[in-house]
C-alpha cells in the first residue's frame, strides 16, 4: 500500500519533531482487541485527522490519550520522553486536553466557572479568586474572537457558543495537544467556519491537534495529515494533500465483504410493511420504504442521522408527526409500544442495558415480559408457561446460563443480547427491527448473531437492521436505506451495493 | 440473585432470632410464645404499611404520605363512628380503605399525569393530608368513650390464639405476595423499577403501574387508619407522626432496593419485625427512652450500609459489562 507511513515534513521548517508520539499501542478488553499496535505522531502547528468507521477504535484512542484507559501495550512519548497517565488529571498536567462530541459542561454554572472548574485560581487565603476567573475567562474567550460575558450562565448560550466555552476550557489548562472528537457534529456551516478559524489560530500557536470527523470535506479543509483506523489498526497515514478521497474510503472499508458474510439466499415474498412519509418534529423527515416477507432491509448512516429515532417511531416509543403505516395491506395506527407488539412489530434496541433488559430480574421473567398476555391465564401469571417459553427460545438461541432463574445482569454481553432477541421472538412478530444487533459483542458471537438473522429471514420474518458497520450492512442486507441528517439519502438494491456508494450517500460526498 | 436474596432473608431471620435470644437472656420471658405473639401483633400495622410502601418503592417511587393518610382516614372513621354509632363496622372499614385509596390515587395521579417526582408529591401531600385531618377535626380528639365497643374491640378479639389484628396482617402478607408474584401488575411493578425504559419497550405503561402502586399503598394506609385508631383507642391530628419513615426503614432493612426493582414480601415483613423486636425490647431491658431513638436509628443506618454493600456487588457486574459496549462507542 503506497500510503503507509510516509515521512512528514513541512515546507517552513526543515526538521519537525512530533510533540506526541504513540508507539505500538494496544488496548485489550475481555474478548476484544480494541486497538492493535497503533502508531501515531502529532506535530506542532498541524492538524491530524483521525478517520474510521464507528467501532474502529477512535474513541478508545481518545480515552487512552486523556488518561481514562491505560493501554495494555505500547508507549506514549511527549517531547520524546515516555509518559504514563495515571488518570485524567495526569493527562491534563501533561498538556493533553480533549473537546468531546457532546460538550461536558454544566448548564447552571457561569461561563467562567465552567472554564475554570477544578483548577480555579485562588487568592492568597485559599479562596476562589472570582476576579481572576472572570478576567482570565474573558481573555481566553477574546483570544477565540468571542465576546461572551464570563458571568452569564451556560444555559443561556447557543450550542455553538457552548462549544467555544468548551474550547476555552481546554485552552485554560495550557494544553499543547488538543483532541477534538467530532466537534462539528452539532454546528451549522457558519459556526464550522468560525471553529476552523479558531483551529487556524491554535495552529499558529504551535499546538498539535487531533481532529476526529466523518466528514471528508471538513477533513480536507482543515487537516494536514491523516490516520485511517480500521478494526483497531492504523491502516494508513500520510499527508492529505497527496491523497485522493477514493483512497481514504478504500482504506476505511478495506476488507472483502463477501467472504465474511455468506448471505443465505431467501425467496422474497409479498410486501409486509409499507412506510409512507414518516416525519418527526426534529429527528427525521419524509421517510418512505417497503419491506417484504423474508427481506432484510439495512438502514445505514452516520451517528445522528436519525436511524434509531425512525425505528423508535415505527415501534411507537416516540410519536411521529406525520406518516402512514400499512401492515399486510391493513393500515395500522401505532401509538404505543404495546400497539406495536400487538400488531406484530418488535424492536430490539441498541443499548441492551438501558432499553432492553431489567438486569435484576431473572432471565425467564425478562423473556416473558412482552408476552405476559400469552403466558398468563385468567389474569394470573403462570410461572410454568413462562419458563417453558423461556426454555424454548434459550435452546433455540443457544443461551448459556446456569439457570433461567438467575438475574440477567449476571450474563455476558453476548448472552444478554440473546435474551433480548429471544424475548422479542417469543412475541411471534411479523417484523423485527434490530438496532445495531452486534454492537459491543465479540467476533464469535457476532457471527452467530448474523447466522441467526439469516435464519429468521429464511423463516419468512421481515427484518429491518440498523447498523453503522458497513461490512455488516453490505453482507446482510437485501436492500439498504441510507439516511443522512434525518433525510433519506437513497435506497439501494443488493446489485447496486458497494461500500463507496453507501459512504458517499451517508456523508454527502458525491 | 434469587439465591442471594433468599440467603439474605434467612440471614435477617437469623439476626432477629439472635436478637430475641440476646434480649431473652436479659429479660426473662422475652422469648415466651405469648410475648412473641404480642410483638407480632404490635408490629402488624407496620407490616401492612411496609408492604404498601414496598410496592411503591419497587416501581422506583416512594410514598411519604402513608402516615398522614393513616391519620386523616383514622380521624374520619373515628368521627363517623362517634357521630353515627349505628353504622356497621364493615361499612366503616370499607370507608377507611376507600378514603385511603382515594388519597393514594391523588399521589398516583400527580406522579403519573403531571410527572412530578414521587418524593416531592408525597412530601407535599404528607402536609396536606395531615392538615386535612386538622381541618376535619378542628384539632379536637376523638376519645375511647366516644367510640362504639365493636369499633374498639374488633381488632383485639382473639381468634385461634391470635388477635384479629394479627390475622389481618397475615392475610395482607399473603395477599401482597399473591399480587406481586402472581398478577401481571406485580411483574409490571418489578419491571418498571428494574429498568423503566425496558419496561416501556416491552409494552408496560409505567405511569399506570405507579398509579396503582400508590392506590394500593393508600388503601393499606387507610385500613391501618382504622386499625391504629381502634388499637390505641384515640384519634387526634398527630397520630402516627413520622411513621412513614419506619415503613421506609422496614423496606430498606428487608433488602428492598430504594432504586426500585429488587425486593420480596418476605424481606419487607422481616424488616418490619426487626424494627418491632427492637422497639419492644429496648424498654424491657431497661434502656432509657432517650437512647431508644438513637439506637433504632443506628440499627437502621447499619442495615442500609449492609444493603449498600450487597448492591455494590451487583453493580460490579453491570460495570464489567459496560466496558464492552464502550469499545465501539
Amino acid at each position: 500500500m503506497p500510503l503507509r507511513t510516509q515521512p512528514i515534513g513541512t515546507e517552513s521548517t526543515s526538521v519537525t519533531v512530533p510533540i506526541l508520539e504513540m508507539r505500538g499501542i494496544s488496548q485489550i478488553f475481555p474478548g476484544v482487541k480494541a486497538l492493535d499496535g497503533v502508531d501515531i505522531k502529532l506535530y506542532p502547528g498541524q492538524v491530524t485527522a483521525l478517520i474510521g468507521e464507528n467501532g474502529a477504535g477512535k474513541s478508545t484512542l481518545v480515552k487512552i490519550l486523556t488518561g481514562i484507559y491505560r493501554p495494555n501495550e505500547g508507549e506514549i512519548l511527549i517531547d520524546g520522553k515516555p509518559v504514563a497517565f495515571a488518570g485524567a488529571q495526569a493527562a491534563i498536567d501533561a498538556g493533553v486536553t480533549a473537546i468531546h462530541q457532546e460538550t461536558v459542561l454544566f448548564d447552571d454554572l457561569t461561563v467562567g466557572e465552567n472554564i475554570f472548574l477544578g483548577h480555579a485560581p485562588r487568592t492568597r487565603f485559599g479562596m476562589i479568586d472570582w476576579r481572576a476567573i472572570n478576567s482570565r475567562a474573558k481573555y481566553l474567550l477574546q483570544a477565540l474572537e468571542s465576546e461572551i460575558d464570563p458571568a452569564i450562565r451556560l444555559r443561556d448560550l447557543s450550542i455553538a457558543q457552548r462549544h467555544l466555552v468548551a474550547i476555552a476550557r481546554a485552552l485554560s489548562v495550557e494544553a499543547r495537544i488538543v483532541i477534538m472528537d467530532e466537534p462539528t457534529a452539532a454546528l451549522s456551516r457558519k459556526e464550522i467556519d468560525d471553529l476552523f478559524r479558531i483551529i487556524e489560530g491554535l495552529k499558529r500557536q504551535g499546538k498539535a491537534i487531533l481532529f476526529i470527523s466523518h466528514k471528508f470535506d471538513e477533513v480536507y479543509e482543515i487537516a494536514e495529515n491523516f490516520v485511517v483506523f480500521r478494526d483497531g489498526r492504523a491502516v494508513g497515514q500520510g499527508r492529505l494533500r497527496e491523497t485522493p478521497q477514493e483512497d481514504i474510503v478504500r482504506l476505511m472499508v478495506g476488507r472483502d465483504v463477501k467472504d465474511v458474510f455468506p448471505k443465505v439466499e431467501v425467496s422474497i415474498g409479498a410486501p409486509v410493511l409499507r412506510v409512507e412519509g414518516f416525519c418527526h418534529p426534529t429527528e427525521f423527515r419524509d421517510i418512505s420504504f417497503e419491506l417484504r416477507r423474508g427481506e432484510i432491509l439495512g438502514i445505514y448512516g452516520l451517528i445522528g442521522a436519525g436511524r434509531s429515532e425512525l425505528c423508535q417511531a415505527l415501534f411507537g416509543v416516540t410519536r411521529r408527526s406525520a406518516g402512514r403505516l400499512t401492515l399486510e395491506g391493513q393500515p395500522v395506527d401505532i401509538r404505543s409500544s404495546s400497539d406495536a407488539i400487538a400488531a406484530g412489530i418488535v424492536y430490539v434496541p441498541e443499548e441492551r442495558g438501558r432499553h432492553g433488559l431489567a438486569l435484576p430480574m431473572p432471565i425467564f421473567q425478562n423473556m416473558s415480559l412482552p408476552s405476559l398476555s400469552k403466558t398468563s391465564r385468567g389474569g394470573f401469571l403462570k410461572a410454568a408457561s413462562e419458563l417453558a417459553l423461556a426454555r424454548k427460545y434459550a435452546e433455540r438461541l443457544d443461551l448459556r446460563a446456569a439457570s433461567l432463574s438467575v438475574p440477567v445482569g449476571t450474563l455476558s454481553g453476548g448472552n444478554q443480547q440473546k435474551v433480548v432477541i429471544g424475548k422479542w421472538l417469543a412475541t411471534r412478530p411479523k417484523v423485527i427491527i434490530l438496532d445495531e444487533p452486534t454492537k459491543g459483542i465479540d467476533i464469535g458471537s457476532k457471527a452467530a448473531v448474523h447466522g441467526f438473522i439469516g435464519e429468521l429471514a429464511s423463516e419468512g420474518l421481515s427484518i429491518i437492521m440498523v447498523s453503522s458497520e458497513l461490512p455488516e450492512i453490505l453482507g446482510m442486507s437485501d436492500r439498504v436505506l441510507v439516511m443522512r441528517e434525518g433525510l433519506s439519502a437513497g435506497l439501494f438494491d443488493r446489485q447496486q451495493l458497494n461500500a463507496e456508494t453507501l459512504v458517499r450517500a451517508a456523508t454527502g460526498n458525491t | 440473585m434469587k439465591k442471594i436474596l433468599k440467603h439474605r432473608e434467612i440471614l435477617l431471620l437469623a439476626i432477629i432470632a439472635i436478637m430475641i435470644a440476646g434480649f431473652a437472656s436479659r429479660a426473662q420471658g422475652f422469648a415466651a410464645p405469648g410475648n412473641l405473639a404480642n410483638i407480632f401483633n404490635d408490629t402488624s400495622i407496620l407490616i401492612i404499611l411496609a408492604l404498601g410502601q414496598m410496592t411503591v418503592i419497587l416501581t422506583k417511587s416512594i410514598d411519604l404520605s402513608v402516615a398522614a393518610n393513616l391519620a386523616f382516614t383514622g380521624m374520619a372513621v373515628a368521627m363517623a363512628d362517634a357521630a353515627y354509632p349505628g353504622l356497621p363496622l364493615i361499612l366503616l372499614v370499607v370507608m377507611a380503605i376507600g378514603i385511603g385509596a382515594c388519597l393514594g390515587a391523588i399521589n398516583g395521579y400527580l406522579v403519573w399525569a403531571l410527572q412530578i417526582p414521587p418524593i416531592v408529591v408525597t412530601l407535599g401531600t404528607l402536609t396536606i393530608y395531615r392538615g386535612m385531618a386538622f381541618v376535619l377535626s378542628g384539632g379536637a380528639w376523638v376519645n375511647a368513650h366516644q367510640m362504639t365497643p365493636t369499633f374498639l374491640n374488633f381488632p383485639r378479639m382473639p381468634l385461634l390464639g391470635l388477635p384479629v389484628l394479627a390475622w389481618i396482617a397475615i392475610g395482607i402478607v399473603i395477599g401482597a405476595w399473591f399480587v406481586l408474584t402472581r398478577l401481571p401488575f406485580g411483574r409490571a411493578a418489578y419491571a418498571s423499577g428494574g429498568n423503566p425504559t425496558a419496561a416501556v419497550y416491552a409494552g408496560i405503561d409505567i405511569g399506570r403501574t405507579r398509579f396503582f402502586a400508590f392506590v394500593l399503598s393508600g388503601a393499606l394506609a387507610g385500613l391501618c387508619g382504622y386499625l391504629w385508631v381502634s388499637r390505641y383507642a384515640v384519634a387526634y391530628v398527630d397520630v402516627a407522626i413520622g411513621f412513614e419513615l419506619d415503613t421506609v426503614a422496614a423496606c430498606v432493612i428487608g433488602g428492598i432496593s430504594i432504586a426500585g426493582g429488587i425486593g420480596s414480601v418476605g424481606g419487607a415483613v422481616l424488616g418490619a419485625l426487626f424494627l418491632g423486636v427492637i422497639k419492644n425490647a429496648l424498654p424491657v431491658i431497661g434502656i432509657s427512652p432517650f437512647a431508644q431513638m438513637a439506637i433504632s436509628g443506628i440499627v437502621i443506618v447499619l442495615a442500609v450500609v449492609f444493603n449498600a454493600r450487597a448492591e455494590r456487588r451487583a453493580g460490579r457486574i453491570i460495570l464489567r459489562d459496560r466496558a464492552a459496549p464502550e469499545i465501539s462507542a
